[in-house]
């Protein structure tokens, strides 16, 4: 008894930089075995962000652009209204996303933009060093928070699967994660079914997850996983937020 | 072939298409929204994509995504909003993917004023965004040259790989001329297959392709820079396109200028000549490259005492030709900004105050 | 049918989430650096193994494998 486990096709062989335990990785090849399973390697593009995730296209044997800091969804849009027999994803962090590229993931979502967004939430900037993040929790410490984030100062951490959510605009969006066994199959399946709305055309796609960022939160790869548990997805409730019919 | 009266925001929408530009992504901004109002109805005539996007910062990123993916693109603005793509300029160029960026310039800086202008000289032709990088950049002086650099420009842009920009102003993108579009200035795209994002599969190549910019090693950013140069260079031999008005007389006075600017200066050189007094004025078409050794001969001829750029700006163009003119002879400059263009009498008295 | 389970030592990054998740406890990290500098993980006990693919599922490196071989 047992099963065969194989490194998706659309995965290049090239080591990852992530540091030893982040979750990157996970969600790297979820979306890899995305493409493999639908058999869309030859007609996909992504679109690497500016952060840890730059480098992401080392690492997928597919397209790739990379965007400037926050642009991804703005890029993503281009490609796919004057390609759209091509599979058009963006793989952002928390600091590209929820932060300067705020306006433009907002502003595609509702448009509908027929692409796929992986969001990945680990409540900081990892590639920078720590700094606090718009996902950054209340007293969670960062470089640019030493004594933790004072909320007063500086609002409540940025959900965007439920923001994103409240667009009138049909669209998946869901919240998933990567923190242990069972939420990386769901999540494997979420962000299949997302690249699948993408290709019947059916709306735009959102998977936001939750992730862990060992260094910069100062703990052991399996601490961060425990932490994610106990104090962000409290906060970040998984689940899908908004399923078109 | 039949001319047709156009307003010039218009004729340079036309342009785009004409010159097999399906792709267009915009963000309203006065004096040039008329480009997207006329496209918005064109372009689906011709199977086209329009886009009004949220922001020029995000336009800026439409245009580079699009051109990644091997499609010609173009966007028309005004100087606050070519301010917010500098930044995706830069990507573009540095990616090297060819995009058609038209700036129909208002008054600055902040958000200034809404009438012509020649304030984004600078911007244009010294890099408006980080790093070392050139814009092409053509200045039309009426509707006819918009729709004919417009249309060289997608051509330009694929031989170049890079951001093309048309500089007119807002006169020209507002006034009604007739035009008509040269066929021949149409080329057909160029192969991308070995550089843009179009999709293995359709490629039938196993090699996938990668737009980025980001280069970590120095070296490689350093190889990067020097390609980005190397076309600079090409375009400073094979692109410089410039006028020499009146040039064939004992000019005693060179003016040097460009777009609205010059027109207004070629009714004063004729109406001086009328008075016996040679004028000549050398007018660049490309302002990168800058017709630099045209500047210094037209300068050096033995009968000309004085340069003079002449500019709707504070003093831009003026610091090239003090450049290229190299000490030879003086270099004046006299320009208003603000939106009213002086006239052709206010040009005379200045000449001859030169005198 | 048998399996084989192949941990790639270069890949992997020490991190320790397959030793953890492993439901069987099969997995260590061991004392031998690689060339990277990390200490990969390997099968302590690979007679435990029941190849259910979890440190796979849970590894951010990709470097674990489970490969079917022939029966000898």
């Amino acid at each position: 008894m047992g099963k065969t486990f194989t490194t998706p096709k659309a995965l290049s062989k090239t080591h990852t930089h992530y540091c030893p335990g982040c979750t990157h990785g996970i969600v790297h090849r979820l979306v890899a075995e995305a493409i493999d399973d639908l058999g869309i390697q030859g007609k996909t593009v992504g679109i690497a962000p500016v952060g840890c995730a730059v480098l992401a296209y080392n690492y997928f044997d597919c397209d790739f652009q990379e965007a400037a800091h926050g642009r991804a969804p703005a890029m993503a849009t281009g490609i796919k209204r004057v390609r759209p027999d091509l599979m058009v994803f963006t793989y952002q962090g928390d600091g590209d996303l929820a932060s300067i590229g705020m306006g433009e993931i907002i502003h595609a979502a509702n448009r509908g933009e027929k692409f796929t967004t992986i969001f990945i939430n680990n409540a900081i900037y990892g590639m920078t060093g720590g700094q606090m993040a718009p996902t950054t929790m209340g007293g969670q410490r960062a470089t640019t928070a030493p004594a933790g984030r004072d909320t007063a100062a500086t609002g409540m951490p940025l959900r965007m699967a439920n923001l994103l959510a409240e667009l009138v605009t049909p669209g998946y969006i869901t919240r998933q994660a990567v923190l242990k066994p069972q939420q990386v199959n769901k999540a494997k399946k979420a962000i299949k079914q997302a690249f699948q709305y993408q290709m019947e055309g059916k709306c735009f796609s959102f998977v936001e997850v939750v992730s862990t960022c060992p260094t910069n939160w100062g703990m052991t790869p399996l601490d961060a996983l425990k932490w994610a548990e106990d104090t962000l997805l409290p906060y970040y409730e998984l689940g899908d937020y908004k399923v078109p019919e | 072939m039949a001319k047709v009266l156009m307003k010039g925001n218009e004729a340079i929408g036309e342009a785009a298409i004409r010159a097999g530009c399906k792709n267009y992504f915009a963000y309203p901004i006065t004096p040039q929204s008329e480009v997207a109002e006329y496209l918005v109805k064109r372009l689906p005539e011709e199977g086209g994509v329009f886009l009004q996007g949220e922001s020029e910062v995000a336009v800026g990123y439409m245009i580079f995504g699009a051109a990644g993916a091997g499609e010609r693109v173009m966007t028309t603005s005004s100087s606050p909003g070519i301010s917010l793509m500098s930044e995706a300029i830069s990507y573009i160029a540095a990616a090297q993917c060819p995009a058609v960026f038209v700036n129909i310039v208002r008054g600055g800086p902040g958000l200034g004023g809404i009438l012509p202008s020649q304030g984004d000289y600078f911007q244009a032709t010294k890099g408006g965004g980080h790093g070392d990088y050139h814009l092409l950049v053509m200045a039309p002086d009426g509707v006819q040259e918009a729709v004919e650099m417009t249309m060289q420009a997608f051509t330009l842009a694929e031989k170049y790989r890079g951001p093309v920009m048309i500089m007119g102003d807002g006169l020209i993108g507002q006034m009604m001329e007739p035009v008509e579009f040269p066929d021949d200035l149409k080329t057909e795209p160029t192969n991308k297959d070995d550089w843009a994002t179009s999709g293995m599969d359709f490629r039938k190549s196993k090699k996938r392709n990668l737009v980025k910019s980001l280069f970590l090693d120095p070296t490689a950013l350093n190889d990067n820079n020097l390609a980005l140069k190397a076309k600079y260079e090409q375009m400073k031999k094979e692109e410089v396109q410039f006028e020499l008005y009146n040039g064939d007389t004992d000019y005693q006075i060179l003016i040097t200028s460009y777009g609205t600017m010059s027109r207004v200066c070629r009714t004063a050189i004729d109406m001086l000549k009328e008075e016996g007094i040679e004028v000549a004025m050398l007018r660049p078409k490309t302002l990168f490259p800058f017709p630099e050794k045209a500047v210094f001969e037209a300068a050096c001829k033995d009968s000309c005492k004085a340069v003079i750029s002449i500019e709707m700006s504070m003093g831009q163009m003026v610091e090239d030709v003090e450049r290229c003119v190299k000490g030879r002879r003086p270099v004046e400059f006299y320009g208003e900004c603000g939106g009213d263009i002086p006239s052709p009498e206010k040009i005379i008295d200045i000449i001859k105050g030169l005198l | 049918m048998a399996f084989q389970h192949i941990i790639d030592e270069e890949r992997c990054k020490g991190c320790g989430l397959c030793v953890n998740f492993c439901p069987k406890n099969v997995l260590e990290i061991t004392d031998k650096v690689n060339a990277k500098g990390h200490f990969p993980a390997y099968q302590a006990r690979p007679e435990d193994c029941i190849h259910c693919t979890i440190c796979c599922i849970m590894c951010p490196d990709v470097a674990i494998n489970i490969v079917e071989t022939q029966t000898a």
